[in-house]
């Protein structure tokens, strides 16, 4: 469709736990791996940001490189000789999710997250009494109607950071502050949300794996227990607040919008969406 | 660029306004207000002025004693940096801090190793009792004279406050040198006057001040030979010499910037890491303060020879002496036309900016100090795409080590392959080695490659009295502990590679038997705790429950429970982490293991986690 | 970026746009405030409010006196080029400088850039529409590309930004009072049989009224009864006071709404509707041509119904039995067979594709990333692009000693025309409506932020609070309207609409802002100033 931006991709030939495959020169080995259909664990990649390959679940062997190699954002060459699940990538694959697990709160996590812990046999519970070793235990943020950020969840991907930056919003009200084990997800100086350049486009809450960032809604109905995803059901539609026609995934439950989310794979949006998209649809039950 | 929100409620100062203008000089804001009709900004403008960031941030560090929010705003309102990410750049650096200031001055007072083996604890809990404001520090690169003390000051230049001739700091000499703002003079050398040195032959003999005493002292020599044979040939001498870096990966020099040259793309860069910050490390430090001139020359033969008409020299934050005396250096050399548009009268230009980190290990890993010269948090990149064609502002960068860059000066006045014929085959030429610990002499040695481990003691005058050797710490908290059984061990790349350990930056600490190894592997642990950027899950949160497992060792703990759990966040860490921090987090405590040195040691000490956290 | 502030009303479109200046392009706003859009930009040209034809006149004469025009193209592709260079000529950067308040250098600098680059779009919003030129404005805008070939490109090209999700298609389905379903003409007899023929009935040969031919119409007693679909007049017209009283005119009002507005309250017989995006079957065309699927996910409240089962049960009232039921799937289907640039868009190929732009002619037919590409062709497919020799004419409401300040709307990010949606979600970030005044201004008229003062104009007084903006142009106010019930700016905002385009000059007021009066300390002077 772009009829400047078309080019005849390259094939290029590597070998992927043994079999030989080819592969779109320029593509990553993740991108390699689900075209083989060789089911490969992510948290900080995303489709509709940029890879910045810091979880390292989803590394993989090399031949010829010394250490693991993140294949998320490595791209193939020529000759590549990859291997997936090697006795070593199932070991780091294996304590990444134990070392998370036993820093944060995993259980709202996608479904998925907790398949590839129990698949890895990851037993976070090794590293110590959770009273004596080092947690991102806190309480949750809790600072307007719309958002709660509950960093006790958060594996620091960096994706919200990404989504408020470069990668989407560019409105670049939280970054990462502090360093190590204290690195964390701030505003400048921890102000408030309500304090800060945030404008609630709620991009950050889009691409959170783990439920750290959530609509107040879904924060306020787990409060009371009666948040259910097995009785939502999820329509996509088209925003009803400008021309830009941003697809919106409206998630029901009992007849009501309980969340927006957008689909990452949309032209239009990937993913993204502005505060009134995200938060509006509140008119729809007025 | 973008449409920022600043919302701090104080206003800058005119102290912070006049620092930062200062800072940004020949820059100026991002923001152009041509008139009430017409306004200059947008991105280019601002990428290009991000890298102001870290030299503002220093400027309103000193100028109010801390990064307060009314001046950060007009940073980044001046820079259009958002102020949330330049909270996070300002939070990541240990030398920056978020409150305001409990005192003028800052006592930042180092208990790593090689300190702690001289009372760095006590000095810390006596000068707290008289009233100073302390921090413990991890080394501060002064482990030949321990325990040291870095005096940061609000408003004035900072201090580096050490005994001068062995003994331990009195809170009495750190008062005087604060009254008197005056840093401890440099280190004698202890080789000094040596007819075989050549890295340090002018350290202690020349005026580090002085631009016409370097000449007398064969400077420039090397500079003007390096023009007339031009860049190729420069590059070829290197390669024939066999000269690999020196910071600890020993890659070929020759082959990094015959790399860079080749590059198409422009601009292309020269970066001195000057960051030495490895625990045990004080070798750089040596000559930049003696020889401060050397290694402006070396800078100016490197980047003319690969075509990089921009050179950076990163310095650690640490290093007041060192850094004063560089800019100087870098004066002078403007001023005689030996740095700038037309080096030398050659018709090339090289521009040379000194920047001073700010209290960050990791920094010295050479992404990570891309991204902070960037103005960026120092995390490391995930390699590759490798700096030499992605370096710098993502541009062609070759980036040398202090030491690895004023062998070029030797090499370029004797033929490489006469530089090649000493050393041993694979290791050709002198080494620098830092020698602390429990020998009479400690401080930098320059041998030649092949010396062994005994060799070096000895130079260094033996153990002190008293003391049996009990493990020597190689290479750095990134190396590993040897025991006795290697001291007939030649310290060359290929020996000590084949022995399982690395020569790292040069470390050789010196345990005796009534050192608590323990408490030394712990705060080896609580480094890497405390020095991990925190990007990347095995580093960050691997390198804490390394520690707390070692601090369970030191409360009684058995090692055998622990092995599993050690066993495993070091493999994680060492395959999966993205950068050598965390790669090497792990190694000199499974060597101390391996040793035995952790078998049936109770804790000895309570000093466990003091301090730094 | 002329005349749009997309990055308040076009949030998502304008990550688009960041993305492209990420990757090196250039960005130009123009506008009378530097906005957030104005503050990503490489230059922001301030213009007065209402001059953007010169401003547009003023660039165009430098590209041709430079030597920049594209000349193989508008030999090719377009007609009333000389007579276009005569008509400009005198519209040198000094006086195109005097009439905009742009210093001639950046107008030089914009003209050059935009002519030489190897791709260039002009996006637009209502700062270009809401003015009683505001066809004119966009046609000078047209001549800027058709200069330079800066249309019918991959990357080039001009492009107005929609402030409703579906207003486009509302045009692409004939709700227009000269088109037929596909902008296809009513005075067509061709195209009006085609229609007649699948529709089995008979279609009026003549266009029908624009919205304020229609108020017109009503005020001449022409118009009698009217069924207003989704549109709230009451609110959104310009001279409020006129709607009102014209709508009260009428025999019969019928009005088809989701929410209880003001124009709701007027109706004789009102019509509860399923809210489009969320209770409705359906499609959407965005900016972009893209028609995309709406789906129900809720079901509509109370005796609201689908507007679809509206219409046929009024038409089923109105004796008219041959509809049946038809679901949005039948009628989209029915819909292709009579709109070619539809045709090849089946409601099979919307759910699976997302999105398809029109036009999209047969089953095979990828759909179109951009228009005007027949303007490259050899020969010209269709007609030749005209050049437009448009007037440049201030806004009406001039300012003068009485009403000395120039009033323009804006809009804010969390908010929505008159808030009727966006009023129901608390958000953080809302400050609620008030009057931006430039420093000098405020200091002149002695009032400070958060003063609450009387802001009068031609029309009307209404009470607001200041604003104090720093660097905002002296002599230029703002202010969002988002907010009727606490602050009806529509009292004071000007009735002038474009004749071209029945749009109202939102953008251009004359105002004067007095401070509030204690009671019983009256100024004389201020009070015997009120009109």
């Amino acid at each position: 469709m772009n009829e400047t931006a078309v080019s005849v991709s390259t094939m290029v030939e590597i070998s992927l736990d043994g079999e030989s495959v080819r592969v779109p020169e320029g593509s990553t080995i993740l991108d390699a791996c689900r075209r083989e259909g060789i089911n490969t664990p992510t948290l900080c990649w995303a489709e509709n940001l940029t890879p910045v390959n810091v979880c390292r679940v989803c590394v993989v062997e090399v031949e010829g490189s010394r250490v693991l190699v993140p294949s998320c954002s490595r791209k193939v060459e020529e000759g590549m000789v990859v291997a997936t699940d090697t006795e070593r990538v199932r070991t780091s694959r294996r304590m990444v999710y134990e070392l998370l697990a036993s820093s944060v709160e995993m259980d709202r996590a996608a479904p998925e997250v907790q398949a590839w812990i129990d698949h890895y046999g990851a037993r976070p519970e090794r590293m110590g009494d959770p009273a004596e070793i080092a947690t991102q235990a806190q309480p949750v943020k809790v600072q307007d109607d719309l958002y709660v950020r509950d960093y006790e969840r958060c594996i620091l991907c960096y994706k919200c950071v990404e989504a408020c930056g470069d990668d989407a919003q560019h409105t670049y009200a939280i970054a990462t502050a502090g360093r190590g084990f204290g690195a964390h997800i701030s505003t400048e100086h921890d102000v408030s949300l309500p304090d800060s350049a945030c404008v609630y486009c709620g991009n950050c809450i889009g691409v959170c794996p783990t439920g750290a960032l959530a609509f107040k809604t879904e924060h306020d109905m787990r409060e009371a227990g009666t948040w259910d995803e097995s009785r939502q059901s999820v329509a996509t539609t088209v925003c009803s607040f400008c021309g830009v026609g941003c697809n919106l995934e409206l998630h029901v439950q009992d007849e009501r919008i309980v969340k927006v989310t957008s689909p990452a794979d949309h032209s239009v949006t990937y993913g993204h969406l502005c505060i009134k998209g995200r938060f509006g649809w509140q008119h729809a039950h007025a | 660029m973008p449409d920022l929100y600043f919302g701090a409620t104080d206003e800058a100062t005119d102290a912070e306004r006049a620092a930062v203008a200062e800072a940004i000089a020949g820059f100026g804001p991002v923001v152009v207000r041509e008139s009430e009709r017409l306004v200059h900004a947008g991105r280019a403008r601002t990428v290009e002025r991000r890298q102001l960031l870290l030299p503002a941030l220093h400027a309103l560090q000193r100028a109010s004693g801390w990064i307060s929010p009314g001046g950060l705003d007009h940073v980044c309102s001046e820079l259009e940096v958002p102020p949330a990410e330049a909270y996070g750049v300002a939070t990541f650096y240990h030398l920056f801090t978020h409150e305001p200031p409990r005192a003028d001055d800052t006592l930042h007072v180092c208990d790593d190793v090689a300190c702690r083996l001289f009372g760095a604890v006590d000095l810390i809990d006596d000068l707290r009792a008289e009233g100073h404001y302390v921090k413990a520090s991890p080394c501060l690169g002064q482990c030949e004279r321990g325990p040291a003390v870095m005096v940061q000051r609000t408003g004035r230049d900072d201090l580096t406050v050490t005994a001068v001739d062995g003994g331990r700091v009195t809170t009495a000499e750190v008062a005087v040198a604060i009254d008197t703002a005056t840093s401890t003079p440099s280190v004698t050398l202890p080789q000094a006057g040596s007819g075989d040195l050549r890295l340090l032959a002018r350290v202690g003999v020349v005026d580090p001040s002085s631009l016409d005493d370097y000449r007398a002292h064969g400077g420039y020599r090397a500079l003007e030979a390096a023009l007339a044979m031009g860049g190729d040939r420069v590059i070829a001498e290197v390669t024939a010499s066999g000269l690999s870096g020196r910071g600890g990966a020993a890659f070929p020099t020759g082959v990094k910037w015959r790399g860079v040259a080749d590059q198409e793309g422009r601009p292309r860069h020269l970066v001195c890491n000057a960051d030495e910050s490895e625990p045990g490390t004080f070798k750089d430090r040596v000559v930049m303060e003696g020889d401060p001139f050397s290694l402006v020359e070396a800078m100016t033969v490197a980047g003319t020879a690969i075509g990089a008409e921009q050179g950076w020299l990163y310095i650690r934050g640490e290093y007041p002496v060192a850094t004063a005396r560089l800019r100087h250096a870098i004066d002078e050399a403007y001023a005689a036309g030996l740095l700038g548009g037309d080096v030398a009268e050659s018709g090339i230009r090289f521009d040379l900016t000194l920047r001073s980190g700010a209290g960050a290990y990791i920094c010295g890993e050479e992404t990570a100090l891309f991204n902070s010269l960037e103005g960026k948090r120092g995390e490391p990149r995930n390699k590759p795409p490798f700096p030499t064609t992605h370096g710098l502002f993502g541009e062609p960068t070759a980036i040398n080590n202090v030491e690895t860059l004023v062998n070029v000066l030797p090499i370029v006045q004797m033929g490489g392959e006469a530089y090649a014929a000493e050393g041993t085959e694979r290791s050709p030429g002198t080494k620098l080695f830092c020698l602390s610990g429990r020998v009479n002499r400690p401080g930098t040695y320059e041998v030649e490659f092949g010396a062994t481990l005994r060799d070096l003691m000895d130079l260094a005058g033996g153990l002190v009295d008293g003391s049996e050797l009990r493990a020597v710490m190689l290479g750095g908290a990134a190396g590993s502990f040897v025991g006795p059984e290697a001291l007939d061990m030649p310290l060359t790349l290929e020996d000590t590679r084949v022995a399982g350990a690395s020569l790292g930056s040069g470390v050789v600490m010196v345990f005796d038997q009534h050192d608590d190894l323990v408490d030394t592997v712990r705060r080896i642990a609580e480094f890497f705790r405390d020095e991990s950027c925190g990007q990347c899950v095995p580093c960050r949160v691997g390198t804490v429950r390394q520690e707390e497992v070692l601090v369970r060792l030191g409360r009684g703990s058995h090692i055998d429970d622990e092995r599993d759990l050690l066993d495993d966040l070091a493999t994680v860490m060492r395959d999966a982490s993205i950068c050598g921090l965390g790669q090497t987090a792990s190694g000199a405590i499974r060597s101390a293991i391996e040793l035995g040195l952790l078998d049936g040691i109770a804790a000895t000490g309570g000093t466990e986690g003091e301090g730094s956290r | 970026m002329w005349g749009s502030n997309a990055r308040n009303a076009h949030p998502i479109f304008f990550h688009h746009a960041l993305r492209g200046v990420a990757n090196g392009a250039r960005m130009w706003t123009v506008d009378p405030r530097r906005t957030g859009t104005a503050k990503f930009a490489d230059h922001w040209l301030g213009l007065n409010v209402g001059t953007d034809i010169g401003l547009a006149h003023g660039v165009a004469r430098e590209i041709i006196v430079a030597g920049l025009t594209n000349d193989e193209f508008i030999e090719h592709a377009t007609t009333g080029y000389e007579e276009f260079v005569a008509f400009v000529e005198p519209w040198t950067l000094e006086h195109t400088s005097a009439v905009t308040g742009v210093p001639a250098e950046a107008i030089r600098d914009l003209a050059h850039a935009y002519a030489t680059a190897d791709k260039a779009q002009i996006c637009w919003t209502l700062g270009i529409t809401e003015h009683h030129t505001g066809v004119d404005n966009v046609q000078s805008l047209c001549n800027l590309s058709l200069l330079t070939g800066h249309v019918g490109r991959w990357g080039s090209g001009l492009v107005p930004l929609r402030g409703q999700n579906n207003v486009q298609g509302g045009g692409d389905m004939g709700a227009l009072p000269n088109k037929l379903t596909g902008f296809q003409d009513v005075e067509d007899d061709e195209a009006r049989a085609k229609f007649e023929a699948a529709w089995d009935c008979t279609i009026p040969p003549a266009n029908g009224w624009n919205l304020t031919q229609m108020f017109e119409a009503m005020e001449r007693d022409e118009l009698k009864a009217v069924y207003c679909i989704g549109e709230n007049p009451v609110d959104s017209e310009a001279d409020a006071k006129h709607a009102r009283a014209m709508l009260e005119r009428l025999d019969c009002l019928v009005v088809q709404d989701v929410f209880m507005t003001r124009t709701v309250e007027m109706a004789d017989v009102v019509f509860p509707a399923a809210l489009g995006w969320a209770e409705s079957d359906g499609t959407a065309t965005n900016s972009e041509r893209r028609v995309q699927r709406m789906r129900a996910a809720v079901p509509p409240p109370g005796q609201a119904r689908q507007e679809v089962e509206i219409i046929n049960d009024l038409a089923a009232a109105m004796g008219d039995d041959r509809w049946g039921n038809p679901t949005p799937e039948d009628l989209w289907e029915e819909l292709r067979t009579v709109s070619p640039m539809h045709g090849g868009m089946s409601w099979a190929r919307l759910e699976q594709e997302g999105g398809i732009q029109w036009p999209c002619p047969t089953e095979d037919h990828p759909g179109s990333p951009f228009l005007h590409g027949r303007l490259w062709e050899r020969p010209v497919g269709g007609r030749r692009a005209p050049f437009s020799c448009v007037e440049d004419q201030p806004p009406l409401d001039e300012l003068s000693d009485d009403f000395p300040l120039r009033l323009t709307t804006v809009r804010a990010l969390d908010s929505y025309n008159t808030g009727v949606q966006t009023e129901h979600f608390n958000s953080p970030i809302r400050t609620g409506e008030a009057l931006s005044l430039s420093v000098a201004d405020a200091e002149a008229l002695g009032v400070v932020d958060g003063e609450l003062v009387t802001v009068s104009s031609r029309r009307g007084s209404i009470e607001m609070t200041v604003e104090v903006e720093e660097h905002l142009a002296v002599g230029l106010c703002h202010t969002t309207f988002h907010f009727p019930e606490t602050t009806d700016v529509n009292q004071i905002t000007s009735d002038a609409v474009d004749p071209k385009a029945g749009t109202a000059e939102f953008k251009a007021a004359a105002i004067r802002v007095d401070k509030l009066v204690a009671e019983g300390q009256a100024d004389g002077e201020l009070v015997g100033d009120r009109a």
